[in-house]
Parts: structure tokens; sequence; C-alpha cells
């Protein structure tokens, strides 16, 4: 009795890498606010560098509140696809052909809840996301972005989705 | 009452986020704005409709909700967000013109209540309504 060999690392890492590429780039508005998504295995951190664009409070100075808002939200969408693709990406069933081109359907934000616990500094800030409950057709998705310190959030957000309808996904 | 809107006007220009996402103030008076913000394909959320993302939404309604705050007749010297609850009804249409109306209608002696509507150029279906709580810094001397 023979195993089949593992795939070679290098596969498995471009493979990955192809398919969060084509879930992030396909999206305007993440390219506008410069935000890049930093992957370890399934583990997705959402980076904001900083630019002078995203203040809000030009006195403190601060980043934009809705900044802050649209960082949580891109950063909970990414990882609420990510986890959703996952089980087909790694056994094989997305069409390798299919990686990188066309968009991908994404979930629907039903409603946005944001707790600003500090002011946004003008320096880098980061993201993480945790899928709570992910069913069928809703889903409730936990945000967390931080910046100097991991344990210092500076704002927290709670997300519930639409999740896209595969029928419509199989019909276009 | 010149004066509020010289400052707030100000305010709404000084902020680079704003300029950046192309927001203008419309109007603007005792504790209610209305900001609005022009359809923008770097904007887009969903390349294959041209919809917007709900995130630009999201920053346009904080926009208007701290620009309510700070023409509120408690004149606040500044103001900052502590939580935005935003619920999205439907996409924005694509190619419109996105207005969000924010109302601060209750002010404590340091926190500030505010709802706020989005609409496309179907103003009878808002496209997404929230409601907020900021901070408030009133000016040194003033009790409430």
């Amino acid at each position: 009795m023979k195993r089949p060999m593992p795939e070679p690392v290098q596969v498995v890492k471009s493979r990955r890498d192809a398919v969060l590429a084509r879930l992030v780039g396909g999206v305007p508005y993440i390219q506008f606010l410069g935000i890049r998504f930093d992957r370890r295995g399934d583990e997705v951190t959402a980076v904001l560098p900083f630019d002078p664009k995203l203040i809000g409070n030009p006195a403190l100075p601060a980043l934009h509140g809705g900044v802050t808002a649209a960082f949580l939200e891109v950063a909970a969408i990414i990882e609420l696809s990510w986890v959703t693709l996952w089980e087909d990406m790694e056994a094989g069933r997305m069409d390798p052909g299919a990686v990188g081109s066309g968009p991908l359907q994404l979930p629907k934000t039903i409603d946005f809840t944001v707790d600003y616990l500090r002011a946004g500094l003008p320096r880098d800030a980061y993201a993480r996301a945790r899928v709570n409950r992910s069913g069928r057709r809703y889903a409730s998705v936990q945000v967390e972005a931080w910046q100097d310190n991991r344990d210092r959030p500076f704002a927290l957000g709670s997300v519930h989705f639409l999740m896209p309808d595969p029928m419509d996904a199989a019909t276009r | 009452m010149t004066d509020i809107l010289k400052i707030a006007r100000q305010f709404i220009e000084a902020i680079p986020h704003a300029a950046a996402m192309g927001m203008e103030l419309a109007d603007l008076g005792d504790g209610r704005a209305t900001i609005t913000m022009p359809w923008d394909a770097r904007l887009v959320g969903d390349p294959e409709t041209g919809v917007l993302h709900g995130g630009a939404v999201s920053a346009l309604m904080d926009t208007a909700s701290g620009a309510a705050v700070m023409c509120h007749p408690a004149a606040p010297r500044s103001t900052a967000t502590l939580d935005l609850r935003i619920d999205y009804m439907r996409p924005a249409t694509p190619g419109q013109r996105v207005t969000a109306r924010a109302e601060c209608h209750h002010v404590t002696r340091s926190v500030a209540f505010v709802r706020v509507t989005a609409t496309d150029e179907d103003e009878t279906r808002p496209v997404a309504m929230g409601t907020g709580a900021f901070t408030l810094d009133r000016p040194s001397g003033v009790v409430a």
C-alpha cells in the first residue's frame, strides 16, 4: 500500500494565493483604500497601510471613522468568502483553470455594527475576522482591528451577511 | 448661523478622506447635515454590477453623522464616533449620486445620538439607515 505523494508545497501555496488574489483583486474599493491581505495557511490578516487620504480628523490626526468601518467590513467579507471557499479549494474541486479569471460572488452585507474603541492613529492598521456562524443563507462574522499592539484593538465590528446564492452562480 | 455653516463647511473640506471620496456638503444646520457623493468607479464593490461598496456608503454616513453633531446648537468643539450601526436595505443604483442625511436628535453632556439615512436618486427607498453614538466635547465652561 502506497499513499499518494502530497502535493509540493509551492503548488499548494500558489493555488491558495491565487484564490485569495482573485477574491480581493476584483474589488475597486479595496484597491482605493490600499488594503492588502497577508496569508499564513488559512489565517488571513487584512493590512491597511497608512496613507494621508485616509485621515478623517487632521487636527489629531486620526483615521476617518468611515475608513475604519470600511476596513473592518472588507476584512469580514474576505474572511467569510475565504472560509467558504477553503474546503473546495483544498479538495481540488475548484477548477484550477477558473482561478484568476472572472470575479467570484461575494456575500452581501445585511447590517454592520462598529465599536470605536480609540482613535485610529496615522499608522498601518491590521484586521482579522472570525466567522461565528455560516449557514446556507446567512452568516455572522466578528472582526477586530489593531495598530501597534495586537492586544489593544482600536475598533471591533460585528457583521451579518447574506450568502451568495449558489443557483445564481451556476447560471452565470 | 452662517458662522456655524462656515465652520462646518471648513470642517468637511479639511477632511482628507472626505475630499478623496468626492463628498460635498449640501445642507447643514441645527443638528442636521446632508452630504452627497457622486458615483465613482474607484468606490465600486461589485465590478459586475458597478454597485458601490458598502464601506463607501458607511464612510459617507459617518461623515454626515459627525457633521450633524458638529452643527448641533450645543456647539461642540470636536466629536468622534463611539458606535455606528448600519442596515443595508438595497444596493445603491450604479451611476447615481448617494446622499446621506443625518440628524443629531439628542445630546447629553458628553454623548450625541444620531440617526442617518442614505438614498440614491430614488429618495423614496433608502439604500441604508444607521444609528450612531458620538463623543461630544463641549466648549469649556459650558454646562448642559
